[in-house]
């Protein structure tokens, strides 16, 4: 028969992690703890000259003065610091030439996840840096990209190869004592990816970079950054899984963009790390710093679509530094059964006639609690600054909470600034009219998710929207109540 | 074609339904009328399967089938269609990708393949025309915005691309002004005819106007009170509801 808001509860909560298996590869990982020796060994075993690993230590000294922060709409139990692993990587650590080389376990592990390398050499044009427990595993197309001149490798191998560019940015756009987490990353980052784009160069395929957890109980510290030369363009992908795992895992990346004059970045986000189960048992937390810097008359544009985790703490930024500098954030956040995510964006606009967008769409089931937060701030030298944010969220059930924390300061006079917000819920008349229709109720709530979402999804990469739809059904199956 | 026996209906411990019967025939046209209050909503819900009425005593059965088991989307497979009385909105979700959807997931509960897009195409080309409807109108979000009148004449638009066996249309005369209503009968009397039988659900005679029921029932309290030829809704509509009610008490 149909259904009732009690039945689709309990459709929604039998919706079972669709990657959650774990890949059993031989690892080499470190003992639990933190300390300054470990810090010292991470940095050793990625061979890092001294000024990296000095780096990683006042990192860790700021990092030992400073407080986890609680000021976040989340309620969680706060990991033992020293009850973490900081460092695993896969044992097989040379590079392939081919993939007959790489172990067939991992090769499933990725056709599990759907991008098989050899499908995705093939495909539009995507090279892949993919990212396996902290250590780059296979990196393609960089021929292509070399060509042009454009560095897309690990940041371990950047620190190696092209450490006057890593010295020069790293940290000048998310500081080590920015926050808690973004020390601790910079105490510890294990690996992550580093991208240039050098002057006047359009990047000629969207770069793309797969995350995943994979050793149990081990942290990741990704370390992301990103370089816009004058005048470029990029279009840079991440996307992320992990498989299913009873104990928290702690996930505190770091990305930085820089976008020089007349530069532009965008960066799109699919993420889609393990939630937990149905009663809110483990999950990863991800606490994680994103911010670039604009100069004059670049252009950075965050889009963002968080369906995993059991705590989001995520506020993708844009310091707008630059006259005529551009910043825009397109979010959707999808929380179900006990998950929670507090996540939005900071516009800060310095320069004078900057302007921000911020379209961010909340979709909260179960018990979840999903909260935007955002701050637009406006300095008094940004003559003509203007910003424009709309966030939406959508209810499903009568268990869950939407929560909207809009901060805006200014202090220029000239300041456009807009602010809409809406809420609404997914009701059992709309759900009914579609049913009536011969659509389902799985593919109807699929259906008008998708049409709550759509002004951001219109924004991701063609190739990135279709997965992320996807998800989106994925993560929402069979809810709605 | 559509033959209902017995059926009692309530929402929660309110009884709406009394004892319905009504047999519909293929080719056939029937109009149910009575005052507010009497049903015929409910009626209408019932048969599409709407699970907030708990369905107490009786039966439905469309071709022969009992729908009793079936879920509202599998009567809609089956060839059920219901013309809102209120249709909802669905924002960021256009006409054609919600026709689209429900088009092609009727196909594959039949086993069919996807409708190939130029047929798609073709469909909605001369629905839309037939209708009246503008291009523009099909990329709008769904409902949303919709005056009274083009949300209704979008429910016939939708009834048209679906090809129903059986039509139900709710109150689908309300908010309609004299040339939609024109047009929006149009559209109902194309689909007429054949195997496709439609039931019309109103308050006036105005809309029988255009359809020529060729049987007029009256509900009253849940139960079909009194049943006739396009004549007994004339009659009504000169003697007013209460005539039927006093007769019922007799």
């Amino acid at each position: 028969m149909a259904y009732t808001e009690e039945e689709l509860k309990k459709e929604l909560e039998t919706k079972e992690y669709e990657y959650g298996f774990y890949t059993d590869i031989e690892s080499d990982t470190f003992p639990k703890g933190l300390s300054e020796d470990i810090v010292i060994a991470i940095s050793q075993k990625k061979q890092e000259p001294e000024w990296m690993t000095e780096w990683r230590l006042e990192a860790f000294r700021f990092w030992k003065e400073m407080e986890e922060p609680e000021w976040a709409n989340v309620k969680y139990e706060k990991p033992n610091f020293q009850d973490i692993s900081y460092y695993s990587a896969p044992n097989k650590k040379p590079k392939y030439n081919s993939l007959d080389e790489v172990d067939p376990e991992l090769l499933d592990t990725f056709k599990r996840l759907g991008i098989s390398l050899d499908e995705q050499k093939k495909l539009a044009g995507v090279a892949v840096d993919i990212v396996m427990d902290s250590v780059s595993v296979a990196t393609t197309f960089k021929k292509t990209l070399a060509e042009k001149g454009i560095i897309f490798c690990s940041i371990s191998e950047a620190i190696q190869d092209h450490p006057e560019l890593v010295k020069k940015y790293i940290g000048t756009v998310v500081p080590q004592k920015d926050n808690f987490y973004a020390a601790l990353n910079s105490a510890v980052f294990s690996d992550g990816s580093f991208c240039y784009i050098p002057k006047g160069v359009r990047c000629p395929m969207e770069l793309s970079t797969y995350f995943r957890i994979n050793q149990a109980g081990t942290g990741q510290f990704e370390r992301t950054l990103v370089i816009a030369d004058e005048g470029s363009y990029v279009s840079y992908l991440e996307g992320c899984t992990a498989p299913s795992r009873d104990e928290n895992q702690l996930h505190a990346a770091v990305v930085e963009l820089i976008a020089l004059d007349d530069a532009e970045i965008k960066y799109s986000t699919v993420q889609n790390w393990y939630p937990g189960d149905k009663e809110g048992k483990g999950g990863v937390f991800n606490f994680v710093t994103k911010r670039g810097i604009c100069e004059e008359n670049a252009k950075i544009s965050w889009t963002q679509v968080e369906t995993g985790s059991a705590v989001t703490w995520k506020y993708p930024s844009c310091v707008l530094k630059g006259d005529n500098s551009i910043g825009e954030f397109y979010s959707i956040a999808v929380t179900n059964n006990y998950q929670q995510a507090d996540t939005g964006t900071k516009m800060i606009h310095l320069g004078k006639n900057t302007k921000s967008t911020i379209i961010s769409k909340g979709i909260s089931a179960g018990q979840s609690q999903n909260s935007y937060r955002g701050l637009v701030q406006v300095n008094s030298r940004a003559e003509n600054a203007r910003n424009f944010s709309q966030c939406d969220s959508l209810l499903m059930g009568n268990r869950c909470g939407a929560h909207t924390f809009p901060y805006i300061e200014t202090k220029n006079k000239s300041a456009q600034i807009e602010h809409e917000a809406t809420t609404s819920k997914i009701g059992e008349d709309q759900i009914f009219y579609c049913n009536q229709r011969g659509i389902d109720t799985e593919k109807a709530i699929a259906l008008i998710v998708n049409g709550f979402s759509k002004e951001v999804l219109n924004k991701l990469p063609m190739e990135f929207a279709v997965e992320a739809q996807k998800l989106l059904e994925i993560s929402l199956e069979g809810s709605v109540g | 074609m559509l033959e209902i026996k017995n059926l009692h209906a309530s929402v929660g411990d309110k009884k709406i339904l009394n004892g319905i019967n009504l047999q519909v025939n293929p080719g056939e046209v029937h109009a149910i009328m009575g005052p507010n209050g009497s049903g015929k909503s409910t009626l209408a819900s019932v048969i599409a399967g709407k699970e907030e009425f708990e369905v107490k005593k009786g039966s439905i059965a469309l071709e022969g089938e009992d729908l009793e088991e079936l879920a509202p989307e599998e009567r809609a497979h089956k060839g059920i269609f219901l013309s809102f009385q209120y249709p909802v909105e669905i924002p960021g979700v256009s006409v054609t990708n919600f026709m689209k959807t429900a088009i092609n997931e009727s196909r594959k509960a039949r086993g069919l393949e996807d409708m190939p897009a130029n047929q798609m195409l073709k469909l909605i080309r001369e629905k839309s025309e037939m209708l009246e409807i503008d291009r523009k109108f099909l990329s709008r979000s769904l409902n949303e915005g919709f005056s009274g009148g083009e949300k209704k004449r979008n429910e016939i638009f939708q009834m048209a691309m679906m090809e129903p066996k059986l039509a139900i249309l709710d109150e689908t005369d309300s908010g309609l002004d004299i040339d939609a209503l024109r047009i929006v009968a149009n559209g109902v009397n194309k689909l007429r005819g054949g195997e496709n039988a439609i039931i019309v659900i109103t308050h006036y005679q105005r809309l029988l106007e255009y359809i020529v029921p060729d049987f007029v029932h009256v509900l009253h309290d849940g139960k079909i009170v009194k049943s006739g030829t396009k004549e007994l809704a004339l009659e009504l509509e000169e003697k007013g509801y209460d005539w039927i009610k006093q007769e019922t008490v007799v």
